[in-house]
């Protein structure tokens, strides 16, 4: 392409085409990053909506809406959407939009893919939503999948869950390459390494993973398939395979995964925080480091979800040692953030509110699974609620509210108009007593000896169970006053300026709000 | 104090007295002591653990709170500028490491007592089915299966809820106090996994496979615990129950089980020799179903999602032998096998009823001898 | 942006992509080599109670009758109702050095001729790779016809290097109808 042609086709792209076409053929990666961002607030809805379900019959002892088919059907549906669909497309979501704009590029590296990678979900889950639907009903062994339950004992769809679970698997791999080449080619020159913003470089190191073990889950759903219609004995005992072995493979891809899920939001909040504390992130660095000495280390921890399966001695002194040692990088990150607000200049609009939530309870989380490491407890924990709590404190106050501060603070650069701060910090507050009221009694039914995955459960633990259910109704019903207050901004609202945080300093913050369609389509100057 | 804050503060007091009065009285908000010297040493553990992480969080929350008190924008309205120190990062690195050290050191000393197997006393071989436990007593020749027995009805809301609802079987595991007993676990199908909290033991039973656990348990009593692995739609319903007897009380029933399960194999045998009349077939029938197959077939043979409406089905009004065939061996790798689980007269007495109920008139009539026929061949 | 440049930034991408797309197609490799990775990690340390393949007694092996081990034997029937599958004894008191000899008896309850295959599991799985077999049903597939009954063969001895504080072991043995899976079904080699 000429220079003129070029200049040609950036005055044609001033207007924006319209309709139906536009999104479908889309290569622009703030249209991408909204379908993505779209896409996964519905699934959080769908996934939510499971879970209101479950918690409905969980309210009380007895078997009241669900017989334990559905239930275990709706628990699986509701781990699988929630992971797969609401929050790995969000984060990807806050890639597209945010990363070409934080490092100065004009968009994708590779904008054609990116279209793919966005379209294949909806395919992926439409097949994954029919399976309930299927004769035999749909997948009923929990998000996990655990041979043989899913594989000799599961009914005919589970072929078609597999099928699904491909498909989401090639859409993250090239989502996540996407994300690498972007980010090793297109970064505006003078923007080395050690300037991009700490979103950027968690996004990157997320990338690594996620190519490194999608692969990884595409083969033990293959396996799987093979093993339930083409005689192969993987998993199988008869044919001399190994249950375990499923649980080995399932949980090398597993765990680097829920760092996949988390590492982003640690990146937003390495955003916001500083942004209201009007004072560089602390430690910048090492912050760097850390992430990458979590992403390194999550290789190696993989059979901490497997101490009760019989492991010899040796295994499990060391990987409980080795999951201990995650502690130490993840300490220093937060006490980073600490260090970034401590004697800073702070306000607490919304998305610091969010921000601050997420250190703390993340914290939380983030203790409960060094409990959980240490193998001699883990027999008492293993499998309960006590589980149940640690991994929705890191995975809804954690990701999902990273989320939020992420929207929050980002919101007047997409739409162009302020945000309602009052219904923000509504939403927040309300979020944050139901999330708690939801969650922290599970650690106690949890250390009292409730298993996970139960429809019906005994009578000392109703109390907790309760609580857990009032809390859920609450943070449910509560989430839809953040879509009330997205449309309502989208709509209109106070003109928002370029940079409406005057605590804010990276690159998107120089250009208009709302972003134009096009931007930095000449790299900007970096000091 | 103005009156304002004076009534809130009264007002919250009454309320945490209130609700700790009505949660502290029934709710068990910590992990158990247990009964086991092991159990005690996990409770010790996990009390430590608690205490660092507690600790830990009221530093730094603590930190966290004081800042946007201190450093707020309108008290503290310029930032200062420092964004980096390597000796805070050291320090801030090291003091959690040793922390962790100190943890792994007493953590390691109680994982290698919990995974001394030896020198067992009495050795029990546990399977876990779907959905139910089969204990074995490898030094006799004692072997029995272990179902929930909540009623459905108590379970539907029906009934009132006993004491031990959904905690409660119909033959517990028998063990000996003071005695170290080793568990040898595995499966018949999928994964389940057998845990009773007071002891601190959970072992995965996987099929194809032995697992090892122990324990000592140093006082009589009946401890309960359940499934902990997802093993389809009645994981939720295969609890442990375990009665720890005296040394004495233990040789007793060990020598009473052996008695029994000869009378009941003499039973059995009389029974299936014998005629039953169909008043009989059909009260016991009812008792059978109610009780094994009702769960899944539904009360009124309308069956559920996976599981057939017996009711009008081809197999309950078609040929007798199939309807034996599908109750002795099961089909699918949904429907179990009862064969050896109940009685031969238990299953012509199922049989019987579900092909004279609801809308299945077959009219025919099982009897135990029928079945022990179709059960000694294929 | 200029033509050489934009040229360039399309190259290094590519490049980039390629390796990614090397990288992933590795992974799926990696996957599916942890299979039998797997499976000589646990065939080398025994750990999850699989025993090793066939061996043979060295002519100068010595018994050791300083020390006792007992072992239990477990017949786990994969079809109860269809066979019958039993040990002959139930335990036995052992010496390592020595070879023993014992038998399980299976019986085809069915009209169907069926194929069968055991599947043997040791616990401690620290001591699976210390019990050898000079012969066991367990190394290969066994047809059983309509009513057939047969008692089949272990000949097994125990390491002299036997962990001097594991004084009870237990052999189990899972029987398994493989009917008509004979041909895809993997190879099992112990």
């Amino acid at each position: 392409m000429s220079t003129v042609e070029m200049t040609a086709d950036h005055d044609h792209h001033d207007h924006k085409p319209t309709g139906i076409t536009r999104w479908l053929f889309t290569t622009n990666h703030k249209d991408i990053g909204t379908m993505y961002l779209l896409f996964s607030l519905l699934m959080l809805f769908i996934g939510g909506a499971f879970a209101m379900i479950i918690r409905l019959e969980l309210f009380q002892p007895g078997l009241q809406f669900l017989d334990p088919i559905h239930f275990n059907q709706i628990t699986t549906m509701h781990g699988l959407i929630m992971v797969f669909g609401a929050v790995m497309p969000g984060m990807v979501g806050f890639a597209n939009w945010m990363i070409p704009m934080m490092i100065g590029a004009p968009d994708m590296a590779l904008p054609r893919m990116n279209n793919w990678s966005f379209w294949l979900l909806p395919v992926a889950f439409s097949i994954m939503m029919m399976t309930p639907f299927m004769d035999g009903g749909g997948p009923a062994f929990g998000w996990t999948f655990y041979a043989p339950l899913s594989t000799t004992f599961a009914p005919k769809s589970t072929d078609f869950f597999i099928f699904s679970v491909h498909i989401m698997g090639i859409s993250s791999i090239m989502g996540a390459i996407n994300v690498v080449v972007t980010i090793m080619n297109l970064r505006a020159p003078g923007m080395t390494y050690m300037k991009m913003p700490l979103f950027v470089w968690t996004w990157f190191i997320t990338a690594f993973l996620l190519i490194a073990v999608m692969p990884v889950l595409a083969s033990v759903v293959t396996m799987m398939l093979t093993d339930r219609n083409f005689g192969t004995s993987f998993f199988e005992a008869s044919g001399g395979g190994d249950p375990v072995m499923f649980q080995h493979i399932f949980w090398f891809f597993g765990h680097p995964e829920v760092y996949i899920m988390i590492l982003p939001s640690f990146g937003l909040a390495s955003a916001v925080i500083p942004t209201f504390a009007r004072k560089k992130l602390f430690g910048y660095s090492s912050m760097v480091y850390a992430t990458g000495s979590i992403a390194g280390l999550s290789f190696l921890v993989w059979m901490h979800h497997m101490f009760t399966t019989g492991m010899p001695l040796f295994s499990e002194l060391f990987f409980m040692y080795a999951t201990m040692i995650i502690a130490v990088p993840t300490g220093v990150k937060i006490f980073n953030w600490v260090a970034t607000m401590w004697q800073g200049s702070m306000t607490f609009e919304t998305p610091m509110l969010f921000a601050i939530a997420f250190v703390i309870l993340f914290t939380v989380g983030g203790l409960s699974g060094v409990m959980m490491a240490m193998a001699p407890l883990d027999s008492q924990y293993h499998d309960t609620y006590f589980i149940v709590a640690h991994f929705h404190y890191v995975l809804f106050p954690g990701a999902v509210f990273g989320g939020f501060a992420g929207a929050y603070y980002w919101l007047p650069k997409w739409t162009g108009h302020m945000y309602s701060e009052g219904l923000g910090k509504t939403h927040f507050w309300l979020s944050m007593i139901f999330v708690n009221m939801t969650f922290f009694p599970m650690h106690f039914s949890g250390l009292a000896g409730m298993p996970r995955r139960i429809p019906d459960y005994s009578q000392q633990f109703a109390d907790f169970n309760m609580w857990s259910s009032l809390g859920a109704f609450g943070l449910g019903l509560t989430q839809l006053l953040f879509v009330f207050l997205l449309i309502k901004t989208i709509r209109g609202g106070k003109a928002a300026p370029a940079k409406p945080w005057d605590g804010a300093d990276t690159l998107e913050w120089t250009v208009p709000s709302p972003a134009p369609y096009h931007t930095f389509s000449t790299p900007p100057k970096i000091d | 104090m103005t009156l304002v804050k004076k009534l809130s503060l009264a007002c919250m007091t009454l309320l945490a007295f209130l609700s700790s009065q009505a949660v502290l009285a029934t709710d068990q908000f910590n992990l158990t002591q247990g009964a086991t010297k092991t159990s005690h040493e996990v409770y010790d553990l996990h009390m430590l653990v608690v205490k660092v992480c507690i600790s830990i969080a009221v530093v730094v929350f603590g930190t966290m709170f004081l800042s946007m008190f201190l450093h707020r924008k309108s008290k503290h309205p310029v930032p200062a500028k420092f964004s980096h120190s390597t000796l805070v990062e050291i320090i801030w690195t090291t003091i959690p490491f040793l922390i962790l050290v100190g943890l792994a050191i007493p953590a390691t000393q109680t994982l290698i007592h919990i995974e001394d197997n030896s020198k067992s006393d009495v050795d029990i071989l546990i399977t876990g089915y779907q959905w139910k436990w089969q204990y074995k007593y490898l030094a006799e020749d004692i072997s029995f299966f272990s179902s929930l027995s909540t009623p459905q009805s108590q379970i539907n809301g029906e009934e009132e809820k006993g004491e031990h609802y959904l905690l409660e079987v119909d033959k517990p595991l028998v063990i000996p106090v003071g005695k170290k007993v080793r568990f040898l676990v595995t499966s018949k199908d999928v994964i389940h996994s057998w845990f009773v909290p007071a002891f601190a033991v959970k072992q995965d039973a996987v099929p194809g496979f032995i697992n090892e656990a122990w324990t000592l348990v140093d006082k009589p009593g009946i401890y309960r615990g359940q499934c902990a692995e997802l093993c389809g739609k009645d994981h939720g319903f295969m609890p442990i129950v375990v009665e720890v007897k005296s040394a004495a009380e233990y040789d007793a029933w060990i020598s009473e089980q052996k008695i029994a399960m000869e009378e009941a194999k003499a039973a059995a045998a009389a029974a299936a020799a014998s005629s039953w009349s169909k008043e009989d077939l059909m009260a016991k029938g009812k008792e059978v179903y109610d009780g094994k197959c009702a769960a899944c077939h539904m009360p009124n043979g309308e069956g559920n999602g996976p599981f057939p409406a017996l009711a009008g089905s081809k197999v309950a009004n078609g040929l007798a032998e199939e309807h034996i065939n599908v109750v002795l061996y099961g089909r699918n790798n949904t429907m179990p096998a009862w064969k050896g689980v109940i009685t031969d007269a238990e299953i012509a007495a199922v049989i019987t009823y579900e092909r004279n109920s609801w809308s299945n008139k077959a009219g025919d009539v099982i009897q135990p001898a029928q079945v022990a026929a179709m059960s000694n061949q294929q | 942006m200029s033509l050489e440049n934009e040229k360039t930034l399309k190259q290094k991408n590519r490049k980039i992509l390629f390796r990614l797309v090397v990288v992933a197609v590795g992974m799926i490799g990696f996957s599916f080599a942890l299979v039998p990775l797997y499976n000589v990690f646990c065939s080398v340390t025994g750990i999850n109670g699989k025993t090793g393949g066939q061996t043979t007694a060295s002519a100068s092996m010595q018994e050791d009758d300083s020390r006792d081990i007992s072992i239990e034997f477990i017949a786990m029937n994969g079809k109860e109702g269809e066979l019958e599958f039993r040990p002959r004894n139930n335990r036995m008191e052992l010496h390592p050095g020595k070879i023993y000899s014992t038998e399980f008896y299976v019986k085809n309850l069915t009209n169907k001729a069926v194929v069968l295959q055991a599947v043997p599991s040791i616990s401690p799985g620290s001591v699976a790779l210390m019990l050898h077999k000079t012969e066991c049903f367990c190394f290969t597939q066994q047809p059983l016809a309509a009513g057939e009954e047969k008692w089949m063969p272990v000949h097994f001895f125990l390491d002299s290097e036997f962990p001097k504080d594991i004084q009870k072991m237990t052999l189990q043995y899972t029987l398994y109808d493989i009917t008509g899976k004979g041909e895809f079904g993997k190879v099992v080699s112990n």
